[in-house]
């Protein structure tokens, strides 16, 4: 029996939160295709991510972003760029959807693996609610930048 | 006697998970004993009533109590009753100067008021160690009246850079804002050096004193600070009570913000007149029984003495500093000979959020974050930091349970 430091830092945690994955300078407006980023600030303490997304075409998108923060803030906006490079923008948002519910489960949920990836790691995030922000700041971020995405590749459509 | 008044906070027999509570959070607020606890409990069974106002005795009854408590603050921290103001807490206070000040300098207060005016060429000074309760309200001061923010900075063993004193506080000055102990460093500040520069060049003396009324002596009348303020909460009482403390001449001379009922002497349909100090200050309904719970937590904490707390607390900060310079990868921020028993650190490469979960997970309670101190945190290069804060019903097993489980942090995250 893991201990319930052990069940809130699964071993994938720790690895995704050295890993950083995405963790790379926005393109910004040098960015070729549409796209948009979004600022997410934890106030209470300080966690910070600023996530750009840009959609490549109509299933693919690739996420970058900058931050600092807490080892699950930061392993959550890795997981979420490794599962950009791997996941349509349908599966994305089905992903979003799924851990956001899992999130708000207070430790009642069984992770679905098939769609949620390595972001079924997060868990135990859930049973401690102080954290969830921690482990949504980066998922906050993709949502919205994914509508400036879209929003920017409606104007290109309609221009 | 320190070994024996834990047994006065029920609360510390609580348990986290497995683990025994080890709380070290009292910077941010304190546990409350018992007899403060039966106070709040007793006023409702058997003195409550408004205050001020109605004949009958439990009113009699309930304005005592209320007006006891007045006397309790003011021998605590020195001073007539008359310039002790309840407030909602600490913020509430130093916005009620730096509002006041607002106020008066946009024509409220009449003649009286006149020596609050600001203007463009004047200035108000603060530290760059404030917590933001003592910062914000004086940024907005300085916008709404065109008075320029000054700060004194800190120096990196966490001590405030007087250096340039004499440039940084001058003529201009007519505010000087400070703490008289940081909320993250725990660094006791000069208040006399401070207060000497004011008085040259004649500028108001504002003192935050959250972290040093429940901690050690003061005495506002012999620091001769023109306004203090601090909350009942961290000093043994309850939430939602505060203090301004004044003196009597700038009470009354400074147009008050909240105004309403129980503050006024005559009002007619085109104005109102108000009464002095305390009760200016005092509109609508008062939190009667946080006051008279407060007045038992300075009963206790005068039973037990306020210069024994400082050293009790002194005791278990060396324990503290010592045990984690014994630590690999961490930094202490502010390193002060003359401190209490605050420890706010860095632990290299674990976020601070994580180091409080690790240490909740073995019944260590600290403050993780900025501590409502932004500007302190970017001066040492780091957004959050870890807290570590003492009260009088700490004890050695407390710092050590909290060292035993720090050194486990970085291995624990596997940090080399």
């Amino acid at each position: 029996m893991s201990t319930p430091m052990e069940q809130l830092y699964q071993q994938v945690i720790l690895d995704q939160s050295r890993a950083r994955i995405g963790n790379t300078d926005l393109l910004r407006d040098s960015a070729q295709a549409p796209h948009g980023s979004s600022h997410q600030v934890n106030p209470t303490c300080g966690d910070e991510i600023e996530l750009e997304t840009e959609l490549l075409d109509d299933d693919h998108l690739a996420v970058r972003w900058t931050g600092d923060g807490c080892s699950i803030s930061m392993a959550s906006a890795s997981v979420l760029s490794e599962l950009a490079a791997e996941n349509s923008v349908a599966e994305m948002l089905q992903i979003e959807s799924a851990f956001h519910e899992l999130m708000h489960s207070r430790g009642t949920m069984e992770a679905d693996e098939g769609i949620l990836g390595d972001a079924a790691a997060f868990t135990g995030v859930s049973k401690f609610p102080a954290r969830i922000k921690c482990a949504l700041l980066s998922w906050m971020a993709f949502k919205d930048a994914l509508n400036q995405a879209q929003a920017a590749r409606e104007e290109k459509h309609h221009a | 006697m320190f070994a024996r008044l834990r047994g006065d906070f029920p609360i510390l027999d609580a348990r986290v998970g497995q683990s025994p509570l080890s709380y070290l959070d009292s910077g941010a607020t304190s546990q409350k004993p018992q007899c403060v606890i039966d106070t709040f409990i007793e006023y409702f069974q058997q003195r409550n009533a408004a205050v001020h106002r109605g004949a009958h005795s439990l009113a009699v009854d309930a304005t005592e109590a209320f007006e006891n408590g007045r006397i309790a603050v003011a021998e605590l921290v020195g001073g007539a009753p008359e310039q002790v103001c309840w407030t909602k807490n600490a913020t509430e206070a130093l916005n009620i100067v730096a509002m006041g000040i607002d106020r008066a300098s946009r024509g409220f207060g009449g003649q009286a008021a006149e020596r609050f005016v600001l203007g463009p060429e004047d200035s108000i000074v603060v530290t760059e160690m404030e917590h933001h309760a003592n910062l914000v309200p004086w940024q907005q001061l300085a916008a709404s009246t065109g008075a320029q923010l000054r700060w004194l900075p800190v120096t990196e063993t966490g001590e405030l850079d007087l250096s340039s004193l004499e440039t940084i506080v001058d003529d201009s000055t007519k505010v000087l804002a400070f703490t008289h102990v940081s909320n993250v460093l725990g660094t006791i500040n000069p208040v006399e050096r401070l207060v000497a520069r004011a008085r040259e060049v004649g500028a108001y003396v504002v003192l935050d004193a959250c972290q040093s009324v429940p901690h050690m002596p003061v005495d506002f009348t012999d620091l001769d600070v023109d306004f203090a303020a601090f909350s009942a909460h961290k000093a043994l009482g309850p939430t939602g009570l505060g203090v301004l403390w004044g003196r009597t001449e700038l009470l009354d001379a400074l147009p008050p913000v909240l105004t309403g009922g129980s503050m006024i002497t005559t009002v007619t349909m085109e104005g109102a007149q108000f009464m002095p100090a305390p009760q200016r200050f005092e509109a609508g309904t008062q939190p009667v029984a946080e006051v008279a719970a407060f007045a038992t937590a300075i009963g206790y904490l005068a039973e037990v003495g306020l210069e024994q707390i400082f050293d009790h607390e002194r005791e278990l900060a060396g324990i503290l500093l010592d045990g984690i310079a014994e630590i690999p990868g961490i930094r202490v921020l502010g390193t002060a000979e003359n401190r209490i028993g605050t420890v706010a650190f860095d632990v290299d490469g674990v976020h601070a959020h994580d180091v409080g979960q690790y240490l909740d997970g073995q019944g260590v309670a600290v403050r993780v974050g900025h501590h409502c101190a932004q500007p302190l945190h970017r001066r040492f290069g780091v957004t959050a930091s870890t807290r570590a804060s003492t009260y009088l019903y700490n004890n050695a097993e407390d710092c050590q349970r909290f060292l035993t489980a720090l050194a486990e942090v970085r291995p624990f995250f596997r940090v080399q």
